[in-house]
């Protein structure tokens, strides 16, 4: 446990430069700064690795690193998204405020490998803790000169800054936060073109997710295969993994992928005496819910719960006990949607709202007996229709707990009172 | 309208980002301005950071209304922003709330009578390990208890 982006967690201020370096941290940079490591022996040993991205898509950062136009003439740029706001995911505040440095040396060795000599790391605007422990991070990197111009007298330069958001969970969508970044609302862009060809500020860029970056320097300081066989087939290595709602020790856990979820529970303690579980949504509020009986028979990497019938997502589990009434979760839920819906796309903006108000409806006692065609058909209606993945992440909730928990809806309409709380 | 302090805090942002990119520090522009007005921006306001970022009003006003850290009416010194999703959710926040509005005397989205305090619900803010949590100022409180809110709300002054 805790091998790569944890690895520092229980030292001395963790985040501060010198327990990095004790840590072999910066190594990887320095290497590269000596010449003695190229972007095409990088982009191999990340391929052999695994990595895919954490942030909740999963495409594989090495092959993501290969489509930049590295040779191309004009000013390039590396982003970092650490717009954390996919409910139940709190991995990324974590490693800004213990394990900064990671996210600094994995961003310039993603610099170095795309040619691109700017940075930005986008935070989400209430990270105040997180954003200063990164600035501070940041002093101390060019204080020791691994950041700047013309590093160490090689031609490897890489100047990196912090942007703060403003609350808007539609700015982790990479292109809205790309919008974001340049002080425009955060709707997202149609795609193609991408932003590997056009992104920030019209420029080349590639985005990464915090855990994505943090987990680069390790895998080349320890090679590609070490990184593949810590965890399974198809999921290489460890992941972050933050366990909350009904468990006794809500927490993070950085553990090898294709761990049983069974045990993963058992590290956060367990159900609460006197429950059992009852659902899980494994990968964040986005992804598909889980009864009991799937989520304990499922492991924790991307075909493990692909097979369970979700998705990995950002590798936020959320905890259901017995107590929990799935149709006021679900409401939730659909105001989560409905209240960040950037109204770009209209079967995401009036979906959203219909979804939200018709389940509000139920939980008023004024559910009508064809609520749940109506949900099941507003949802389908939303997804695949929409410019980004917010629409089908307001989807695929509704989906999944009337499918897996239909009967409680039902009981809900008909007797305009919850089944589980009465 | 916008104080020499806050252009000094403005600038700082704006040589993060290329030239002529200015408009990119507008977020933080804002909430700069923000903080020195009573924690509210007014269409005033809004005008003088796009004038001072070179940049047109309604530019500035569509990142002012579209983002949720903005106010556009009066708020409390305080804002306790109370974290009502999933996580939070499932570990009692909606009965924290109402704690919260009893011991204060006001419902969400009002200011108690001396200006001090305002509640509002807010959507997930990253701490899930650590629900239900709220958010005042730059600082997040976690693991809340009714007894911690008390205490919290106490050291208000």
């Amino acid at each position: 446990m805790n091998e790569v982006c944890f690895k520092n967690l229980d030292q001395k201020d963790p985040w501060s430069l010198k327990t990095y370096e004790a840590n072999g941290g910066y190594s990887v940079w320095r290497k590269i700064l000596k010449g003695e490591l190229t972007p095409e022996q990088i982009i191999d040993e990340l391929k052999t690795s695994g990595l895919r991205g954490r942030g909740g898509a999963g495409f594989p950062t090495g092959l993501k690193w290969s489509f930049m136009p590295r040779n191309a003439d004009m000013q390039k740029y590396v982003v970092c998204n650490s717009d954390e706001g996919e409910p139940g995911t709190c991995k990324d505040r974590d490693i800004l405020r213990y394990n900064p440095h990671s996210v600094i040396e994995g961003m310039a060795i993603g610099g170095f490998v795309m040619n691109a000599t700017k940075g930005y790391n986008y935070i989400r605007g209430e990270f105040m803790e997180p954003f200063y422990r990164f600035e501070d991070a940041l002093k101390e990197a060019y204080a020791a000169g691994l950041l700047g111009e013309n590093l160490d007298g090689s031609s490897v330069s890489f100047d990196l800054y912090a942007h703060l958001g403003a609350g808007a969970y539609i700015c982790g969508e990479e292109t809205a936060l790309l919008e974001s970044l340049e002080g425009k609302k955060g709707q997202p862009r149609f795609k193609p073109p991408f932003p590997a060809n056009i992104g920030l500020f019209g420029m080349p860029t590639t985005i990464n997710n915090t855990e994505s970056f943090a987990s680069v320097p390790d895998i080349l300081a320890n090679g590609g295969q070490w990184f593949a066989d810590i965890g399974v087939e198809n999921s290489g290595g460890c992941k972050l993994f933050s366990v909350t709602g009904h468990v006794n020790e809500p927490a993070n856990f950085e553990v090898p992928m294709g761990l049983p979820f069974k045990d993963l529970l058992e590290m956060a303690g367990g159900i609460r005496e006197g429950r059992t579980l009852k659902a899980v949504i494994p990968g964040g509020s986005s992804t598909p819910v889980l009864t009991a009986e799937a989520a304990m028979a499922m492991t924790m990497d991307y075909d493990g719960i692909e097979k369970a019938g979700s998705m990995l997502g950002a590798g936020s589990v959320i905890i259901m006990d017995d107590s929990t009434c799935m149709v006021e979760t679900l409401t939730r839920l659909a105001h989560f949607y409905y209240d960040e819906s950037c109204g770009q796309c209209t079967p995401c903006r009036e979906g959203t709202g219909w979804l939200y108000r018709v389940l509000k409806r139920i939980m008023d006692g004024n559910g009508k007996a064809d609520d749940i065609d109506l949900l099941m058909g507003v949802q389908d209606k939303i997804m695949g229709n929409t410019i980004c993945a917010l629409g089908d992440a307001a989807a695929m909730p509704v989906e999944s707990f009337l499918r897996c928990f239909r009967e409680e809806f039902e009981y809900y309409i008909e007797h305009g009172k919850s089944m589980v709380k009465g | 309208m916008i104080s020499t302090k806050a252009k000094k805090q403005i600038d700082a942002w704006v040589a993060k980002y290329p030239e002529g990119r200015q408009s990119s520090a507008v977020m933080e522009a804002l909430k700069i301005v923000q903080a020195e007005n009573d924690n509210s921006l007014t269409s005033d306001s809004i005008q003088a950071v796009a004038d001072y970022l070179d940049m047109p009003g309604i530019a500035a006003a569509e990142v002012a209304t579209f983002y949720e850290n903005y106010n556009h009416k009066p708020v409390g010194k305080y804002t306790i922003r109370f974290c009502h999703n999933i996580s939070c959710m499932l570990n009692g926040a909606d009965d924290l709330i109402a704690h919260l509005e009893k011991k204060i005397g006001v419902k969400t989205g009002d200011v108690t009578p001396d200006g001090l305090v305002n509640v509002k619900k807010v959507e997930c803010l990253g701490a899930c390990v650590g629900a239900p949590m709220f958010q005042i100022g730059d600082q997040y409180y976690e693991n809340l208890t009714a007894d911690k809110i008390d205490e919290i709300v106490d050291g208000l002054k």
